[in-house]
């Protein structure tokens, strides 16, 4: 083959490479400007794929080291029933992680290598988690307002483009509501036992509501990938506005708890038909999502051992697995 | 509303309705003989639920992280049903008794107290346990107390699911690789001097036949079917003395006042509150 004639097939094929893509992408967009969804095996925009793998991954990683707080707790749950339903809780967040790890891959990045990325302090996750669980109450705060903000934020997300992640989060989402419900649970016993149970449940509120409303996000002057977010139809409404209807939908939960929630600005504005909420403290935010909060160190560091001390059990069945399969192999072969 | 623990949806063993609370209140009240047994039963699960939800959160694998977790809550469970129904007989609650009896007062068996060690010991202590809670809960489904006979039936299914956890993974890590086979052994040889304690008959069991299952009778079944499995792990049986003492009466492990300092610090804070 002479060089011009190569130049030209090339030529061509370039071409058509570029007359599929813009066919893939235009089908892309088709599906999002209907609202459909988009599958693995679909084709999307790079940029679609790396936001997706980021966002689901870090929620993946937040699944897993949020079950560090709330373990702290299992040994010692105040009454059988309430340690039962405390370590159903932390195993379900162990299978939320599994189902968005899943989601995850089938954007193309195997599990281990979004693990690595957590292992290696090169992944996020929710910052609330870095804030330490030190009474029983706060386990009931962590329900109430964690998993509260979580569905929150969620709820929406079962309408992600994404068919995987959206249909993660259908699953997840109704788990989340049986934890919420058993946060609220955990403060309604306590802010109606004894006035040392009341305060443990007052203290607990007031130190996760900020963090809490923080698990949002920044404003959405500071939050500059949410439009694109909100373009691909993977996020249906802004920080902001998801901070505000959970400031709303908490208020009247904190009333009938007989709790209050620490912000000196909270006040209905009925010209907004919304709460009025004070400012939160961004510096704080940033610090702790950088590796500065109270628990930061701990928590990878946990995370660390348990994959380092479980290598040995990992490296074992892996070859338990290859044994089997070779020794089936010989018998089929025989 | 309560949410039984089963309402989890990780949760994998399939059981028959039936929840503390049911026992509490059918009415039936255990006699003293039947009570001072189900603590037996009840504190062993106890124990092992308390020492295996330890693993939650630090497990080899997220996997495992449910796994283990799954057979805690199954024997928090399980000690919920006995615990339950042995206060019946002395006017008490599952929580009173988990949380306001002392030291000398539990009734479970040294192996369930060990410690967790690394995954090898762990899966040891449950391999060990599950295979002897199988042979019993096989047998104490036809015990003329009723409501045991029913919390064994229940108990069961999910033992059975627990008895092929531990011997999947005894031959994942005999076979697996020689690091694996070595901690799989020494696990063995950590857990086994206490292996006796399991199938004393004693003036408990004596008091109540064809109620209680009389421990010494699930001996050979058990050693039987344990050797089967650690031969086929392609690891040694111990061959080594029983610890002496373990008289579920007198004896237990200097760990059991660890596990409930840690178990009962916030119960006993608040006495008489309700959670
Ligand atoms: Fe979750
Ligand atoms: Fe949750």
């Amino acid at each position: 083959m002479n060089a011009p004639q190569a130049d030209h097939l090339k030529a061509v094929s370039d071409a058509a490479l570029g007359e599929d893509e813009q066919a893939a992408q235009n089908y892309f967009d088709q599906l999002i400007s209907e609202d459909s969804r988009v599958e693995p095996r679909d084709w999307m925009p790079e940029g679609y794929r790396k936001t997706l793998t980021r966002q689901v991954s870090q929620h993946a990683h937040s699944e897993i080291i949020g079950m560090q707080p709330e373990a702290n707790w299992i040994t010692r749950a105040p009454s059988l029933k309430r340690k039962a339903i405390l370590m159903a809780k932390v195993q379900d967040e162990a299978g939320h992680g599994l189902y968005l790890y899943s989601a995850a891959e089938t954007l193309g990045t195997p599990r281990d290598v979004l693990n690595q990325q957590l292992l290696d302090g090169k992944a996020k996750y929710s910052s609330i988690f870095n804030y330490p669980a030190r009474t029983w109450a706060d386990i009931g705060a962590i329900g109430w307002l964690v998993d509260g903000a979580a569905i929150c934020n969620q709820v929406p997300l079962c309408r992600a483009s994404y068919g995987p992640y959206g249909r993660a989060m259908v699953r997840i989402c109704k788990e989340e509501s049986f934890h919420q419900r058993q946060g609220w649970e955990i403060l309604y016993e306590l802010s109606h036992g004894t006035p040392e149970q009341k305060q443990m449940a007052q203290d607990a509120v007031n130190r996760f509501y900020g963090p809490a409303l923080q698990m949002f996000g920044p404003p959405d002057e500071d939050s500059p990938n949410s439009k694109q977010s909100m373009a691909w139809n993977i996020k249906r409404f802004s920080n902001d506005e998801l901070r505000q209807r959970f400031v709303d939908m908490m208020v009247p939960q904190a009333e009938a708890l007989g709790l209050t929630l620490p912000d000196p600005d909270l006040k209905w504005n009925e010209e907004r038909g919304h709460y009025d909420y004070g400012k939160l403290d961004w510096n704080e935010f940033k610090s702790v999502i950088s590796g500065h909060g109270p628990c930061n160190v701990q928590r990878m560091q946990r995370r660390r051992a348990a994959h380092s001390e479980g290598a040995w059990v990992r490296e074992a069945a892996a070859e338990y697995a290859r044994k089997m399969e070779a020794h089936n192999a010989e018998l089929i072969g025989a | 509303m309560s949410f039984a623990s089963n309402d989890s949806a990780t949760k994998q063993s399939a059981g028959i309705a039936i929840t503390a609370e049911e026992i509490a209140e059918q009415g039936i009240t255990a006699s003293e003989d039947v009570a001072r047994y189900a603590l037996y039963l009840g504190d062993d699960a106890l124990m092992l639920g308390q020492r295996l939800s330890h693993w939650i959160s630090r497990a080899p694998e997220l996997e495992e992280d449910i796994a283990l977790g799954n057979i805690a809550l199954d024997l928090v469970g399980h000690a919920r049903f006995f615990l339950t129904y042995a206060g019946t007989a002395w006017g008490k609650t599952e929580d009173d008794l988990a949380y306001f009896r002392d030291e000398e007062e539990f009734r479970s068996c040294r192996l369930v107290e060990q410690e967790n060690g690394d995954f090898g010991q762990t899966i040891a202590r449950q391999l060990i346990f599950s295979y002897y809670q199988h042979e019993l809960y096989s047998k104490l489904v036809e015990s003329q107390d009723e409501t045991l006979a029913a919390i064994a039936a229940k108990a069961l299914k999910e033992v059975q699911y627990h008895q092929d956890h531990a011997a999947q993974w005894l031959l994942r890590l005999g076979i697996g690789t020689e690091e694996s086979h070595r901690r799989i052994q020494e696990g063995l040889y950590y857990m086994w001097p206490y292996i006796d304690d399991l199938f004393h008959d004693d003036d408990v069991t004596a008091a109540l036949p064809g109620i209680a299952v009389q421990p010494s009778s699930l001996r050979e079944n058990f050693d039987r079917r344990i050797a089967e499995i650690i031969s086929e792990a392609t690891l040694e049986l111990p061959q080594v003395d029983q610890a002496w003492g373990g008289d579920r009466s007198g004896e237990f492990s200097e760990a059991r006042g660890h596990i409930l300092a840690e178990m009962q610090v916030l119960a006993r804070q608040f006495p008489g509150a309700t959670w």
